[in-house]
């Protein structure tokens, strides 16, 4: 009965998918500090990860500041417009985390600001891991999901890993 | 002995013994004990499971009062403190409050209808296997972070796909679904049962009512259920593939999930609630020592309680806004039903009147249940208004109303209940002493506990709070309900200490330790593998209190060992007259198998849309093996015994 | 300071004393009081009832059973005709007894609804609430557009005039619940409900959010501020003002430190270019008695260790720390505490 017992907890455990990286809400982030360790491999093989790539509530914070901060006014929803699109295979600047992060902090050349200042570094982490599933480059179970909002596009988290051409991806 | 423990034994009763107990033999080790379905072991083993996430939540609900002690306490947080009340309203509801009443009524309905079996024993067994293992799949991801934590009704949009990130609330959503087939299946077997396989002579108007009440609550829950199978549904695909049916930008809307929720929300309060007036009618007339008083007006008031509980479920809704008409009507149908239960209740304190009482603790537990939740049910009557519900609506006034009734009105019969049938389950007498200690804490510390939350809903304090302000004023009271709970905590565990050992070292129990009236009692305690040898026939409304010892039996009912099946006589509908002979299946491994890949398929649902596509597959597959018939392991003769070499009899024509 | 005083008042009282729903300083609340009264009463009444016939019931019972004979249960005795055709009426009466009760209450209920229902519809102020994760945005959209403002979190009434509350929800589904001005009613995404009511007694009124909503639930407070209509229409007049322009070098200093952060990504300072709209209107943050959603009073320590580490006091919630130095977070808090 024990045994049984034991199995049974050991295959719902396995099922569950070791939520712990991905579920926890990490509420009392360091400001401006380090940023914090991957929590999981990346979602396509050979790429480095982004610290939040695998926790859906920072993934799912970066959805929302990606609206409240504005980036749509440029990107769209990442169809882009007067800034470049951020879903398709193009980066322009390098889509390793870091140079992303980089891009949002320090801005870049022809219209993008630097929010370096203005954004938390904690957020920023965010908006990459944000950023990053957009093309579906994070775990499919932690990406967002639909939001309550108009729709063009499939939910992030059944975007297949689109991929990306850039000076930045890892060999 | 025969279907009546009292009469003598007939002849050729060993061997017809002997081969019924093999035909229901799963065989040993873990394998036999998965294979088993017997109703007897099926019951025995939804209540106990149920008890153990009884347990669990209990927990749950001691560390919230901990944390509300005091104003402003930081000892657990918003995120643990959400996932604890989720938990703990889920688990109660879900996997304790109704599993535990259809265990109870796997157990009993078939004994007291004088039959062998629920009508479809592989069907009853998945649904056992089905319901634990769900349960044990949620406490596990509560454990690993991704429990569910938006509450046991879990509303959208917050618990839609922008604002519950992660998986845990489609855990929550599977679990539904998980329990609510559990809960099905059970219902099914029981209409099934009670229709067609009572014993000769047990018309309608002489079925126990306990067994009326497990009716009227299995037609309930095949109507309540596929509501909140659609509301978890919609919302695990609003979740996993971006459908759009709570998101009112793209045409969706927020209250649909709530009403369908709440169609099979308030149906759900009165699926636990019914079982628990048929278990005070079993307990009122066995220590009343007299019939329950006016069993026409008990069985149309069940009815008639079924019936309008699905007419009420808007009054949950009462502060969306919603049409003022549309309102009014159900403060009508809220108010009407408190009729049919007051008629119970009258019904009950006339059958008191004019008993002769024997106060053993069962009896202490109805009449706790009557003081209790009369006061639940007036609250109730207070809230069907819609101006004082917007007051208290979604405050610790509702919260004191919901315990009063579902702990008051269901728990405390389920606890009598306990104590009541403990004799039957185990063969062995429950102390007196302890059970009548536990039921004083136990009412003492839930009234310490629950009546000053009425006061402070009242005051202002909202339901799903991890603190309060230090200025609010509501620390003194919640502090009083946390010494209630303490109180009410070492109730249950004198309880449960008071049958763990009774089981071993109780007083040992014949057939019908407290003089019952239904035809459980009759059988053995604890009952064999196959119920009754030679069911017994039924001569009128009273049960074994009309029957002599030594009264007719229906024999010549089949067992064939070999090919794992015996026989249950079938009646008719209304009179109950014989009509067939129909095979019921030995144990199989099948049904362990079919839910063992039905949960398996509803967790990969949680991560990926083609789930339920691959896990078709191992599901159909098992099922395939459900008609198989398998024998019995073969018997393992001892030393110079002569085995049964005759042939099977030839099938008598029906 | 006497905005704060009274604030904390409000909120010390309500937990003394009667219950705040039962306490009520509008007509509505009165209506909603008088109708718990009446069914309080009756339900009072009836629960007695039971229980005594529950007692007497157990006593005759337990009399019953000592003169029976026999140490073991009694035998079962089957019910006299006689008595059970008496007890049969007097359960018929009963239950007739309890329908009457019902149906006064039903009654009761309905004409106490559409009183309420058809209160204070005429020429109402208009209130905008919209509830947001954790907060309270409030509009009042009144007269000329150019007039209008926002605030947050502190809703300020005329008394003996009908408000129209229209209430919106920026998220999830939350609930506005003043008990002692009228019942609770949900803000719900997508749905446009309402609330008329009307204050008689000045005072300042505690309220919560009714609906879970989320990890800060628990601490998104409502304070109403019901005053005599000059000394509203005093308020409004102020609140539709522009910022107070900074006094002193420690307040410019302030406002710069303010603009360069990261505040204005989510805050607005009407008057100047800090116009995010994500998180509460900072206009006249001083005039309110309370911060961080009426949970905090509006003192400088609090509002200090506010601003440096909201998670702390609020695990989960959408503001995130600022590490600011410590001459900036002073020149900060000089400013914030001039935006009267």
């Amino acid at each position: 009965m024990r045994r049984a017992a034991a199995l049974a907890l050991a295959v719902a455990a396995a099922a569950s998918g070791a939520g712990c990286g991905r579920e926890a809400r990490l509420f009392h982030r360091v400001p401006g500090g380090t940023p914090r360790p991957t929590l999981a491999p990346a979602a396509t093989a050979g790429e480095a990860a982004g610290p939040y790539d695998a926790n859906a509530w920072a993934l799912s914070q970066g959805k929302t500041l990606y609206g409240w901060y504005n980036c749509n006014g440029c990107h769209a929803h990442g169809g882009g417009g007067m800034g470049p699109p951020l879903i398709d295979a193009e980066w322009r600047y390098g889509s390793r985390p870091e140079q992303i992060f980089e891009t949002i902090a320090k801005g870049r050349p022809q219209g993008m600001p630097a929010f370096g200042g203005r954004i938390p570094e904690d957020q920023i982490w965010m908006l990459v891991a944000y950023v990053r599933s957009m093309s579906g480059h994070v775990r499919h179970d932690a990406a967002p999901g639909r939001s309550d909002a108009a729709h063009t596009m499939e939910p992030e988290l059944l975007r297949e890993p689109v991929p990306w051409r850039d000076a930045g991806a890892s060999p | 002995m025969s279907g009546d423990a009292r009469a003598p034994a007939l002849p050729g009763e060993e061997e017809e013994r002997a081969r019924l107990e093999r035909a229901l033999d799963p065989g040993p080790g873990l394998r036999g004990w998965l294979r088993s379905v017997s109703h007897r072991d099926v019951g025995r083993r939804y209540v106990a499971t149920a008890f153990v996430f009884f347990a669990l939540a209990g927990a749950a609900a001691a560390a919230m009062r901990a944390q509300l002690l005091f104003a402003d306490n930081d000892w657990i947080g918003p995120d643990l403190y959400n996932q604890l009340f989720t938990m703990h309203g889920t688990t109660m509801m879900f996997l304790f409050a109704v599993p535990v009443m259809e265990g109870l009524a796997v157990y009993l309905v078939p004994l007291m209808l004088g039959t062998r079996n629920v009508a479809f024993p592989r069907l009853n067994a998945f649904g056992y296997y089905t319901f634990a293992l769900a349960g044990i799949v949620l406490w596990t991801a509560f454990a690993l972070d991704v429990g569910p934590d938006t509450g046991w009704f879990s509303y959208p949009p917050l618990a839609g796909p922008e604002f519950s990130p992660g998986k845990r609330v489609d855990f929550w959503a599977q679990l539904v679904t998980l329990t609510e087939v559990a809960a099905l299946v059970a219902a099914v077997e029981i209409v099934a049962t009670t229709f067609r396989q009572r014993a000769p002579g047990m018309s309608l108007d002489r079925i126990p009512l306990f067994v009326w009440a497990m009716l009227v609550t299995s037609f309930m829950v095949v109507f309540a259920m596929p509501a909140v199978m659609l509301a978890s549904t919609y919302l695990a695909l609003d979740r996993l593939v971006g459908t759009h049916f709570f998101n009112p930008v793209e045409g969706g809307e927020a209250l649909l999930y709530q009403h369908l929720f709440w169609f099979f929300g308030h149906p759900e309060v009165y699926i636990i609630f019914v079982p628990a007036l048929g278990i005070v009618s079993s307990i009122v007339s066995a220590f009343a020592r007299r019939p329950v008083f006016g069993y026409p007006a008990m069985v149309l008031s069940l009815i008639a309680t079924g019936f309008v509980s699905f007419g009420l479920w808007v009054h949950h809704m009462f502060a969306t806004g919603l049409p003022e008409l549309g309102e009014s009507f159900f403060t009508a149908a809220s108010l009407l039903i408190a009729l049919p239960t007051g008629v119970q209740i009258f019904c009950w304190i006339a059958t008191l009147w004019t008993g002769r009482l024997v106060f053993a603790t069962p009896l202490l537990y109805v009449i706790g249940f009557v003081a209790t939740f009369v006061l639940g049910g007036l609250t109730g009557v207070l809230q069907a208004s819609v101006p004082i519900d917007t007051q208290v609506h979604d405050t610790f006034f509702v919260v004191a109303h919901l315990h009063y009734t579902l702990v008051g009105g269901a728990v405390f019969p389920l606890l009598g209940g306990i104590h009541f049938w403990f004799p039957k389950l185990t063969g062995r007498m429950a102390s007196e002493r302890l059970g009548k200690l536990g039921f004083a804490l136990v009412f003492a510390g839930f009234h310490l506990t629950f009546f000053p939350m009425h006061q402070l809903g009242l005051a202002g304090m909202p339901r799903r709070v991890y603190t309060y302000a230090p200025d609010s004023g509501f620390e003194p009271l919640n502090q009083l309900a946390g010494a209630g709970a303490a109180v009410l905590a070492l109730g249950v565990l004198v309880f449960a200490g008071n049958l763990l050992w009774s089981a071993r070292r109780g007083r040992v129990a014949g057939p019908d330790p407290w003089g019952a009236e239904t035809l459980e009692w009759s059988a053995p305690s604890p009952p064999p593998r196959y119920g009754f040898l030679h069911p017994p026939v039924v001569f009128g409304r009273d049960g074994l209190w009309e029957r002599e010892a030594g009264s007719a039996v229906v024999t010549g009912l089949r067992s064939e060992p070999e090919s794992g099946t015996y026989e249950v006589l079938l009646t008719n509908l209304v009179d109950a007259r014989p009509e067939l002979r129909a095979d019921l299946p030995g144990p199989s491994i099948f049904p362990f198998l079919t839910a063992v890949s039905l949960v398996g398929t509803l967790v990969a649902s949680v991560f990926t849309p083609w789930a339920p596509v691959f896990g078709g597959v191992p599901i159909f597959l098992s099922l395939l093996g459900w008609p198989v018939r398998t024998p019995p392991a073969p018997v393992v003769l001892r030393e110079g015994e002569v085995p049964d070499v005759r042939p099977a009899p030839a099938r008598a024509a029906p | 300071m006497k905005r704060a005083a009274r604030a904390a008042l409000a909120l010390a009282l309500a937990g003394c004393g009667r219950p705040a729903a039962l306490d009520p300083a509008g007509p509505q609340a009165a209506r909603i009081a008088d109708l718990w009264w009446l069914s309080f009463a009756v339900v009072a009444a009836v629960y007695a009832a039971v229980l005594v016939a529950l007692a007497l019931a157990v006593a005759r019972g337990r009399r019953a059973r000592r003169e029976s004979a026999g140490d073991g249960p009694p035998a079962p005795r089957p019910p006299d005709p006689a008595r059970t055709r008496r007890i049969a009426l007097v359960i018929g009466a009963a239950s007739a007894a309890s329908a009457a009760v019902l149906l006064v209450l039903l009654v009761a209920s309905v004409r106490t609804g559409r009183a309420i229902a058809r209160a204070e519809r005429e020429h109402p102020l208009v209130v905008e609430v919209t509830g947001r994760q954790w907060w309270w945005s409030v509009r009042y959209a009144d007269g000329r557009a150019s007039e209008w403002f926002e605030t947050a979190n502190e809703i300020h009434l005329p008394v003996g005039r009908s408000i129209r509350l229209a209430l919106s929800a920026g998220d999830v589904i939350h609930g506005f619940w003043v008990p002692a001005l009228h019942g609770k009613r949900d803000l719900i995404p997508g749905r446009a409900n309402e609330l008329f009511l009307r204050v008689e007694r000045p005072g300042t009124y505690v309220g919560r959010c009714a609906e879970f909503c989320g990890h800060q639930h628990a601490k998104m407070q409502i304070l109403v501020v019901a005053e005599a209509p000059e000394a509203f229409e005093a308020w409004r007049a102020r609140q539709r003002g522009p910022a107070r322009e900074p006094r002193n070098e420690a307040e410019r200093r302030g406002r710069e430190v303010f603009l360069s952060s990261s505040c204005p990504l989510c805050h607005a300072i009407r008057g100047t270019s800090a116009g995010g709209q994500a998180g509460p209107d900072l206009t006249h943050l001083a005039s309110r008695a309370r911060i961080a959603g009426n949970w905090l009073p509006n003192a400088p320590g609090h509002l200090a260790g506010w601003v440096l580490d909201s998670q702390a006091v609020k695990p989960g919630n959408r503001m995130p720390p600022n590490l600011l130095p410590g001459p900036d977070v002073q020149a900060l808090l000089a400013y914030l505490r001039s935006l009267e």
